[in-house]
């Protein structure tokens, strides 16, 4: 495989808060990441850096091969959807689209016209009086028609409706189809991403905790209910990453594949397996470390829909 | 349509597979592309791309360069067989498991069998297709 972006020993630390504790990994050619973790575990960070819109406190960052510092050869190559873009204060859309179609080489005026009718935005508002969701589409449709060699969304779907979300994924996947790229999503929406992306990269607390195809994410943990003395020993060794109970019921999830023998043993046991989604899975590990992380996270959504 | 614990590209194989063995999609006609399956499911192109592989491994599906994918021939059979293998393993085993845990044998379950599996006839309403033994199902003392 031949990655797009190289991170290596990539630290960041604001004054006492470490974002990003000397992670290393890759992102390879072509294809569409889930990048997860909850608020606050370095995700805008991370992003920010690999588009040289901050610095590191040290580490090394590779993008094409090359250092992405003012280095307008690579950075016309990358598009960047932040969630919370600004704008100038009379800018419209049309005026952001303008401004687009002239740094991205690769921008489809069509692709975005069509993005444009689908999302019903007001192309002469200016972005100041714009929705929470139509600002929000103007970052998509600026994502998707720069058909940019690597696209980074970080949770381009604040106040998006469900409907035009749908748009987006669907969007996504089809313009994919046609014209692969390297596609960094960052969603809190798991179960909406978890089959469109390819990989999953985890970040939680500065940390790169998980890193691997979603096929493989999917099956790593499973779930078992039953009497929890039965349970405790046919798990034997296992590693639990939660557990419930129930007076003697127990629901215990935990990692490591099973056999067909083991699995007919524990059925043949009275236990009742059950796999585990991506969602569960991934809060059930971003939760273990960080109980109180984050006591932010709720003044984040009540923005959601906020008219701005 | 898309469940959990089965492995993405597994489920998609799957589906083709159906649409196979149904004739839906007949002998040496064009399968669906890569791209119409992930557009349809919704899933990542590289996943419908590996489910259709897996069944081009298993000579359900094969190339024709610059057209696409078709049917083999006899693909059906292959596939009917390769599930009747599996039908104990898939259905058979879980339902035995769910009876035995109700109190219910194999002789009962056979039976139920028999008594779903016939036609909706007219028959006279009083009598009551209730299942054969109900009564050792009710092991809970106290």
């Amino acid at each position: 495989m031949n990655p797009v972006i190289e991170v290596r020993n990539l630290t960041k630390r604001y004054k006492d808060t470490l974002a990003l504790d000397n992670v290393s990994f890759d992102i390879q050619k072509d294809t569409i990441y889930g990048f997860l973790g909850r608020n606050g575990a370095g995700k805008t960070t991370a992003m920010s850096i690999l588009t040289a819109q901050n610095l590191p406190t040290s580490g090394q960052v590779r993008v094409f091969g090359e250092n992405p510092y003012e280095n307008a050869r690579v950075l016309s190559r990358m598009c960047f959807v932040r969630e919370s873009q600004k704008y100038p204060d009379d800018a419209t859309p049309r005026h952001a689209f303008a401004s687009a179609r002239l740094f991205f080489p690769r921008w489809d005026q069509e692709l975005a016209d069509e993005l444009i009718d689908e999302f019903q935005l007001p192309l002469k508002r200016t972005i100041k009086k714009l929705s929470r969701g139509q600002l929000s589409a103007v970052g998509v449709i600026i994502g998707l028609a720069s058909r940019a060699e690597i696209t980074f969304f970080d949770e381009p779907y604040l106040g998006l409706d469900a409907v035009a979300r749908q748009i987006f994924y669907d969007r996504l996947l089809a313009d994919y189809a046609e014209h692969p790229r390297t596609v960094l999503l960052s969603s809190h929406l798991i179960d909406e991403v978890s089959n469109l992306i390819e990989r999953v990269l985890v970040i939680d607390a500065g940390r790169i905790i998980m890193d691997e195809s979603t096929d493989d994410a999917r099956e790593q943990a499973t779930n078992v209910v039953g009497d929890a003395a039965t349970i405790e020993r046919a798990l034997q060794g296992r590693e639990v990453i939660h557990r419930e109970s129930l007076g003697r019921v127990a629901s215990i999830t935990f990692l490591g594949r099973l056999d067909d023998a083991e699995r007919a043993a524990l059925t043949a046991a009275g236990l009742e397996l059950a796999p585990v989604s991506l969602q569960q899975l991934i809060v059930r590990r971003t939760q273990q470390r960080t109980p109180h992380h984050d006591a932010l996270a709720a003044s984040d959504v009540t923005q959601e829909g906020v008219s701005r | 349509m898309i469940e959990e614990g089965k492995p993405l590209f597994v489920q998609i194989a799957e589906e083709v597979e159906d649409s196979i063995i149904d004739g839906s999609i007949a002998e040496e006609a064009q399968a669906p592309s890569t791209n119409e399956l992930a557009a349809f499911y919704r899933i990542n192109p590289a996943t419908a791309a590996k489910g259709v592989n897996m069944l081009v491994d298993k000579g359900v599906l094969y190339k024709r360069r610059g057209i696409g994918m078709f049917v083999s021939p006899g693909a059906r059979d292959l596939l009917l067989s390769e599930r009747r293998s599996l039908f104990a393993l898939r259905y058979v085993q879980p339902l035995l498991a769910e009876a035995r845990k109700i109190g219910l044998g194999p002789a009962d379950v056979a039976d139920l069998i028999r008594v779903s599996a016939e036609p909706t006839t007219p028959t006279t309403p009083t009598t009551p297709t209730t299942p054969p033994t109900l009564e050792p199902s009710d092991r809970r003392t106290s």
